[in-house]
C-alpha cells in the first residue's frame, strides 16, 4: 500500500543503485528536510536551540562514533575526548583568528590526529582489551586538557566561543547556528549514506566480520581500522567544534567527560549498528527521553501528590541510559533502526500481510 | 626515606583495597570470559546497603556486614540471571556495552533509592593514624588492606575446594565441563555473586575510608588496572598488581605533585592500563592466549 513498489523497473544501473530505488522515500526525504529547512520559521525559539539544535549536532557526533562502532566493528569508549580536542582545537583557532570553516576543518584533523593515537591500541588488541585502553585514554586526554592552561584556559575554567562568520556572514542568533549545525550534519549524512557503497565502507565491513578473513581477501585490516578511527575522529572532532561553537557557545572540561562518551556509546547502540537514520534514532531518544521522562515524572508527582527528592530527579538520566542501553541489548540488538525497518515492511505490503515482500 | 616508606605503604595498603575489587572482575573473566565493568557500581552498591543495614536500619555491625554481603551475593547473581545469560554467544561489544549499562543503571539508581548525599559508614576503626617509627599510617587504610589480603587469601583457598575446582573447570572448558555433568551457567552465576561479595567488601571498607556515595563506583578504574597488570585471569596477580598500583598511587603523586600542580594520582591507574595494554596485554600473570590482532 504504503512504499508502492509496483512499476519501479530499472534500467539501468545507476538507478539500481539509487539511495533511495522507491519514490516514497524519496518523497519522505525531501519532506524531511524541508521540514528541517522550515524549523526555525515554524517552530518557536525554545524548542529550536533547546532540543533541534542539540539533536542535530549529537546525530552528527552519533553518526561519526557510529562509522567505527558499526560500520567498522571497534568498540571506542573515549569518543567524548576526540570530541574536546575538536572542540579546544576549532576555538583556540578562531581565537588565534583563523576563519571558523577551516578552524572547524582543522580541529577535525587534529581530532583525527590524536584519535589515530587510540587506534593504534586497536591494532594490538580487540574486544575488551580495546574497550578499556580507550576508557584510559579518555582519562588521559580529560586530565591533560584541564591540566594544561594553554588548552583549558586553567583548571575550573571556561572557554567563550567567539562570534564567527561562515562564508562571510556573520553567525549571530540562533537560527543562524541551526543552520549551520544542519549544513555541516547534512554533509555528515551524505558521507555516511554512501560509504557503506564504496570499496572502503565494503573493505571495513569485511575487517568487521572477521579481521584475518579480511586479510585473506586482500583487505589491509591494520590500514582499514587505523583509516576507521582517523575518519571517525575527524567527524567527532568536528561535531564537537560545533557543538562548542553553536549549542554551548563555550567550552569546558566537564562538558566532554566519561559520562558523555558513555552517552554517544548509548545512542549508537540505541539507534542501531551501522545504520544512519538509527544514530538520528538513537540521539534523539537518548537526548530526549531523560527531558521528557523528566517531565512526566513531575507531572505524575504532581497529580498523586507525591513530593519526590531532588535526588530521584537528577539521577532519571543515568537510570535511563543505562536501562535504554540493557534493554536495547537484551530486547533489539539492532537497536530503533530494526523497530523502525519492521514498521517499513510491515506497511510495505499493508493491508495485505500474507503477501510475499 | 621515611616520606617514600610512609607513602609506599600506605598505598600498598590501598592497593589491597584495590585488588579485592579487581578480584570480582578477574573472577569473572575466568570463569566467563566475560568483562565485568560493573563491578565499580557494585562496590558502590555494596557501601549503599552496608549503610542501609548499619546507619538507616540501625543493625549492629556484626550483622549488618554478613547481610549486606549476602545481598550482594545476590545482587551480583541476579545480574548474571537476567542479563549476561541471554546474551551468550554474543559479539563481546555487545556484553561489554551490556556490563557498562548495568554500571550506568546502577550508579544512578542507588543514589536516587538512599539519596546522594556523601554518607559516613562507621565501622569501628578509629580515626587517628598508627604511629610506627616516624612514620604515620592510616588506621582504616591497614585494617582495610589486612582484611582485603586474607580475602583474597580465602579466595585461593577456596579455589582447591570442590566449587572452586568446578569453577576452573569452567574456565579452562566450557564445552568440556558441560559433557562430564557440571552446571555450567551455576558456576558462571557463582563467579558473579562472588564478584559481588568481592566489590561489596571493598566497598565497605572504601565507604568507611571516604565516605559511601557515587563517586565509590569510581573505582572501576583503579580495579581494571589492577586486574589488568595482574592479567585478568590471574588470582595471585591481583594481589601483586594491587600492590604495585597502589605504591605507584601513592608515590608518584608524593613526588610529582608538588612539580606539575596535583592531581596525578587520577593519571596512574589509565597510564598503567595503557602501558600494560602496549607492552604486555597479557598482564604479569597472565595466560598468553589473550585475543590478539
Amino acid at each position: 500500500m504504503f512504499y508502492r513498489l509496483a512499476g519501479i523497473r530499472h534500467t539501468s544501473y545507476s538507478a539500481d543503485r539509487a539511495l533511495w530505488p522507491v519514490p516514497v522515500d524519496r518523497v519522505q526525504i525531501a519532506a524531511l528536510l524541508l521540514l528541517a529547512l522550515l524549523a526555525p520559521f515554524v517552530l518557536p525559539n525554545l524548542y529550536l536551540s533547546s532540543y533541534l539544535l542539540p539533536w542535530i549536532i549529537w546525530s552528527t557526533a552519533a553518526l561519526g562514533l557510529n562509522l567505527l562502532m558499526g560500520w567498522a566493528g571497534q568498540i571506542h569508549l573515549g569518543y567524548a575526548a576526540v570530541m574536546a580536542i575538536g572542540a579546544y582545537g576549532a576555538i583556540h583557532l578562531v581565537r588565534a583568528g583563523v576563519p571558523f570553516e577551516l578552524a572547524v576543518i582543522l580541529g577535525g584533523v587534529l581530532s583525527a590526529a590524536i584519535g589515530l593515537v587510540f587506534g593504534f591500541a586497536a591494532l594490538r588488541v580487540k574486544g575488551l582489551y580495546l574497550a578499556i585502553s580507550t576508557l584510559a585514554m579518555q582519562y588521559l586526554v580529560d586530565w591533560i586538557i584541564s591540566h594544561v592552561p594553554a588548552i583549558s584556559g586553567g583548571s575550573q575554567a571556561t572557554l567563550q566561543a567567539p562570534t564567527f562568520r561562515v562564508l562571510g556572514i556573520p553567525i549571530a542568533d540562533d537560527r543562524a547556528r541551526y543552520y549551520v549545525a544542519l549544513a555541516i550534519c547534512l554533509m555528515v549524512t551524505a558521507f555516511l549514506l554512501n560509504v557503506g557503497r564504496t570499496s572502503f565502507g565494503r573493505a571495513l565491513a569485511a575487517v568487521r566480520e572477521k579481521d584475518f578473513a579480511a586479510a585473506v581477501i586482500g583487505v589491509n585490516p591494520y590500514r582499514f581500522k587505523l583509516l576507521a578511527f582517523w575518519c571517525s575522529s575527524f567527524l567527532g572532532g568536528i561535531a564537537g567544534a560545533v557543538l562548542a561553537f553553536c549549542y554551548y557557545r563555550a567550552v569546558t572540561p566537564e562538558q566532554f567527560d566519561l559520562d558523555v562518551s558513555i552517552q554517544a556509546v548509548a545512542m549508537v547502540i540505541v539507534g542501531g549498528m551501522a545504520s544512519v537514520i538509527g544514530s538520528y534514532l538513537g540521539a534523539a531518544l537518548v537526548l530526549l527521553a531523560p527531558i521528557v521522562l523528566n517531565n512526566l515524572v513531575d507531572s505524575l508527582a504532581h497529580a498523586l501528590g507525591l513530593s519526590l527528592s531532588a535526588d530521584v530527579i537528577s539521577h532519571i538520566p543515568l537510570i535511563l541510559y543505562g536501562g535504554l542501553i540493557i534493554g536495547f541489548l537484551l530486547i533489539e540488538p539492532l537497536g530503533l533502526a530494526k523497530v523502525y525497518d519492521n514498521l517499513r515492511n510491515y506497511f510495505l505490503v499493508w493491508p495485505f500481510r500474507h503477501a510475499r515482500r | 626515606m621515611s616520606y617514600f616508606a610512609e607513602l609506599a605503604i600506605n598505598g600498598a595498603l590501598v592497593g589491597l583495597m584495590y585488588a579485592l575489587t579487581a578480584l570480582g572482575i578477574v573472577l569473572v573473566f575466568k570463569t566467563s570470559g566475560v568483562a565485568n565493568l560493573a563491578q565499580g557500581a557494585l562496590a558502590m552498591v555494596g557501601g549503599y546497603v552496608m549503610w542501609w543495614f548499619a546507619a538507616a536500619l540501625g543493625a549492629p555491625l556484626w550483622l549488618a556486614i554478613p547481610l549486606s554481603l549476602v545481598v550482594m551475593f545476590g545482587v551480583g547473581r541476579g545480574i548474571e540471571r537476567v542479563a549476561l545469560r541471554r546474551m551468550v554467544g554474543q559479539p563481546v561489544i555487545m556484553i561489554i556495552m551490556l556490563t557498562l549499562g548495568v554500571e550506568i543503571l546502577l550508579r544512578g539508581a542507588a543514589p536516587a533509592l538512599w539519596g546522594a548525599v556523601v554518607k559516613r559508614l562507621d565501622i569501628g576503626i578509629a580515626q587517628r593514624p598508627i604511629v610506627l617509627g616516624d612514620m604515620l599510617i592510616n588506621r582504616a587504610y591497614f585494617w582495610g588492606g589486612l582484611v582485603a589480603l586474607v580475602l583474597i587469601g580465602l579466595s585461593l583457598l577456596f579455589f582447591t575446594s570442590r566449587q572452586g575446582v568446578v569453577l576452573r573447570a569452567v574456565a579452562d572448558d566450557q564445552t568440556a565441563s558441560w559433557a562430564v555433568g557440571i552446571r555450567v551457567e551455576r558456576a558462571i552465576g557463582l563467579s558473579w555473586g562472588l564478584a559481588g561479595v568481592a566489590a561489596g567488601c571493598a566497598g565497605i571498607l572504601w565507604g568507611s575510608v571516604q565516605g559511601v556515595d557515587w563517586t565509590l563506583s569510581l573505582l572501576l578504574i583503579k580495579a581494571l588496572a589492577v586486574a589488568i597488570l595482574g592479567g585478568l585471569d590471574s588470582i595471585g596477580g591481583v594481589l601483586v598488581a594491587g600492590v604495585a598500583v597502589g605504591v605507584l598511587e601513592n608515590v608518584i603523586p608524593g613526588y610529582v605533585d608538588p612539580l606539575v600542580g596535583g592531581g596525578t594520582r587520577d593519571l596512574v591507574a589509565a597510564t598503567v592500563i595503557l602501558l600494560t595494554i602496549l607492552v604486555r596485554p597479557f598482564g604479569l600473570f597472565g595466560r598468553e592466549d589473550i585475543e590478539r590482532v
